[in-house]
C-alpha cells in the first residue's frame, strides 16, 4: 500500500501552483485533503509523476461574506465547515451535509475543493453544490473562469476542470427568506458513502412553494439535478401528494450502478425516500 | 525517479529530522524510522483509526497522510502523554474504566479523544459516540471507551473522580 514515485511540490502562492501545473500538464496531480487521491495512489488507481500540495496555498483558505454571496476557499475543511458560525446563520445545510461524510479523521483532511474536484458520484457535496446553486472559480493560465455547479460534473471522475486549472473558490448565493433546505443520506454505517442521498432547497411563499431545487448523490454516473421533480412543486403546496410526486420524478432519472450497497431498484427506490425525507425536512423549515 | 528530502516537524516535543522519499507515508515513518510503534496499522485504507495521531491539532490517520506534508508540523503520538511516569487522565481513564481489551486500537482512541476534550471539554455520551466514531474497536463494544473519556473529561475540568468499574474500585478499595 505504498505509493508510486512522485516528485512533490510544495508552492506557497496561487501562481506558483499556476505556473507547476503549467509545466508539469498532465503528469501533475494537486494534493488538498488528500483522503481520496492518497487512497488511489495507494491502491496505484493513480500514479501522478509530480503531486503539487495546496496546503500552504493561503488564498485558498477562508469563508467570507461577500455582497450577497458566501465565497469559501476551495481548501476550506469539512470540520471548518461544520464549525463556522457565519455559516451556521446563512447556510446552515453545509454543516448538515458535512456532518454526514466520513469520520471526523477524514474531516479534519478533506477539502469542500477536493471532494467537489474528485469527479465522485459517491461525494456528498456535488449534488448540494447543484442544489444551492454554487459557482465554482477556476483558475489556471487564461487567468479564472466561472462554472455553475450545474455544467461542473461530466462524468465519472471527469469534470469541467481542465489539466492546468485549479478550484479556488466556491460561491453560494444567500438563499431568499422564506428559504428552508436538506440533506437526507442513507449509509450503512459512519464512514460509509451514501446507498443514495438527496438534497432538497425550496422557498415558499404565503403556503406556496415558488423555488425549488432538488439534487441526487450516488446514483448516476455524477450527482444528478432532478429538474423536473423540482419543477412539479412550483405553484403548490408541499403536501405528502406533491412530495410523492417529486419523488417518483426524481427516480425517473436515477441510473445507480449496483454494488454492496444494493442493486439498481433498491438504490432507485431509497433515492425516492431520500428525496422525500429531504422535501420534508426543508419544506418544515421555511417557515419564518 | 522522487529525490529523497529531509523533513523536519516537532515529535512530541522534540525536533525531529528524517529522510524520506516523498511517497513514504507518515505511519511508516514513524515506525519503521522513529520507533514510534503506538500508532498502529489497522487497515491501512483509512477506516480504523488505529494509526492516528494529531498534527496541528487535528486528529489524522497516519496511513492517509504523507510525510513530507507534515514538514514544519507539530505531532503527538500517544508516546507524547505520560509525563514524568504520571499517566495522562485518558490513560488513567481507560484503565480504570476498562476501555481496552486487547490494546490494539488504544493509541488511536486516546488520541483522538484528546483532540475531541481539547475541543469540547464536556462532551455528552452522544457527542463522544458521534466524534469518536473513526476508531473502530473489535473487543470492547465501544461502553466502557465512552465511559473511560468521559473519566479523563471529568479528571481534566478538575473533578473528582472515581471508576463506575465494580472490579476496579474493588481493586483500589
Ligand atoms: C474512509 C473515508 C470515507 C469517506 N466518506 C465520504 C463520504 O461519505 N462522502 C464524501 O463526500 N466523501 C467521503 N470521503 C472522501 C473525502 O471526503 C475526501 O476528502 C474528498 O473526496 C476529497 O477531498 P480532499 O481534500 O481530500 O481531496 P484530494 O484527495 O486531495 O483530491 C481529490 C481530487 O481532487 C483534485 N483536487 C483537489 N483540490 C483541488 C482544487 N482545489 N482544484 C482542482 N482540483 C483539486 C485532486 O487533484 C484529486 O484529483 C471519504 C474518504 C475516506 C477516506
Ligand atoms: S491504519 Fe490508518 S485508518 Fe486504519
Ligand atoms: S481493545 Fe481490542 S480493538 Fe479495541
Amino acid at each position: 500500500m505504498i505509493p508510486r514515485p512522485f516528485e512533490y511540490h510544495a508552492p506557497t502562492a496561487l501562481p506558483e501552483v499556476i505556473a507547476l501545473l503549467g509545466q508539469y500538464g498532465d503528469e501533475a496531480k494537486l494534493l488538498a485533503g488528500g483522503h481520496s487521491l492518497l487512497p488511489m495512489m495507494k491502491l496505484r488507481f493513480a500514479g501522478p509523476g509530480h503531486l503539487i500540495d495546496l496546503r500552504k496555498v493561503a488564498e485558498l483558505k477562508g469563508i467570507a461574506l461577500v455582497g450577497g454571496e458566501i465565497h469559501i476557499g476551495a481548501m476550506t475543511t469539512e470540520n471548518e465547515l461544520i464549525f463556522s458560525t457565519l455559516l451556521a446563520k446563512h447556510l446552515p445545510l453545509l454543516a448538515e451535509v458535512a456532518r454526514q461524510i466520513a469520520d471526523p479523521q477524514v474531516r479534519y483532511k478533506g477539502t469542500l475543493g477536493g471532494d467537489i474536484s474528485h469527479g465522485d458520484p459517491g461525494n456528498d457535496h456535488p449534488a448540494v453544490m447543484m442544489a444551492m446553486d454554487a459557482t465554482f472559480v477556476l483558475a489556471g493560465a487564461h487567468g479564472e473562469r466561472l462554472v455553475k455547479a450545474s455544467e461542473f460534473f461530466h462524468g465519472l471522475y471527469d469534470t469541467a476542470l481542465t489539466p492546468g486549472e485549479v478550484m479556488t473558490q466556491i460561491r453560494l448565493p444567500l438563499p431568499p427568506a422564506g428559504t428552508g433546505s436538506s440533506y437526507a443520506k442513507l449509509k450503512r454505517k459512519t464512514g460509509d458513502y451514501a446507498t443514495a442521498a438527496a438534497a432538497a432547497v425550496v422557498q415558499v411563499k404565503n403556503s406556496v412553494c415558488v423555488q425549488a431545487r432538488i439534487a441526487l448523490t450516488n446514483v448516476g454516473p455524477t450527482a444528478l439535478l432532478a429538474g423536473d421533480a423540482a419543477a412539479s412543486l412550483v405553484g403548490k403546496t408541499i403536501d405528502e401528494a406533491a412530495i410523492g410526486h417529486a419523488a417518483a420524478l426524481a427516480m425517473k432519472i436515477c441510473d445507480p450502478t449496483p454494488d454492496l450497497r444494493g442493486d439498481e431498484a433498491y438504490k432507485t427506490a431509497m433515492a425516492g425516500q431520500m428525496v422525500e425525507r429531504a422535501l420534508r425536512t426543508a419544506a418544515a423549515r421555511c417557515a419564518i | 525517479m522522487s529525490k529523497k528530502t529531509i523533513v523536519n516537524f516537532k515529535l512530541n516535543g522534540a525536533s525531529t529530522d528524517v529522510m524520506v522519499e516523498p511517497r513514504e507515508l507518515l505511519i511508516h515513518t514513524l515506525r519503521d524510522k522513529l520507533s514510534i510503534t503506538g500508532p498502529h496499522i489497522g487497515c491501512e485504507t483509512s477506516h480504523c483509526g488505529a494509526c492516528t495521531v494529531d498534527i496541528d491539532g487535528a486528529s489524522v490517520k497516519s496511513c492517509t497522510v504523507l510525510t513530507v506534508q507534515c514538514e514544519g508540523s507539530e505531532l503527538l503520538t500517544i508516546e507524547g502523554f505520560a509525563k514524568g511516569g504520571v499517566l495522562h487522565p485518558l490513560q488513567e481513564g481507560f484503565t480504570q474504566e476498562h476501555g481496552l481489551q486487547c490494546g490494539f486500537c488504544t493509541p488511536g482512541m486516546i488520541t483522538r479523544a484528546y483532540r475531541l476534550l481539547q475541543e469540547n471539554p464536556s462532551p455528552t455520551e452522544e457527542d463522544i459516540r458521534f466524534w469518536m466514531a473513526g476508531n473502530l474497536c473489535r473487543c470492547t463494544g465501544y461502553q466502557n471507551i465512552v465511559k473511560a473519556i468521559q473519566y479523563a473529561a471529568a479528571k481534566m475540568r478538575g473533578e473528582t473522580v472515581t471508576t463506575s468499574h465494580p472490579l476496579m474500585a474493588e481493586l483500589s478499595a
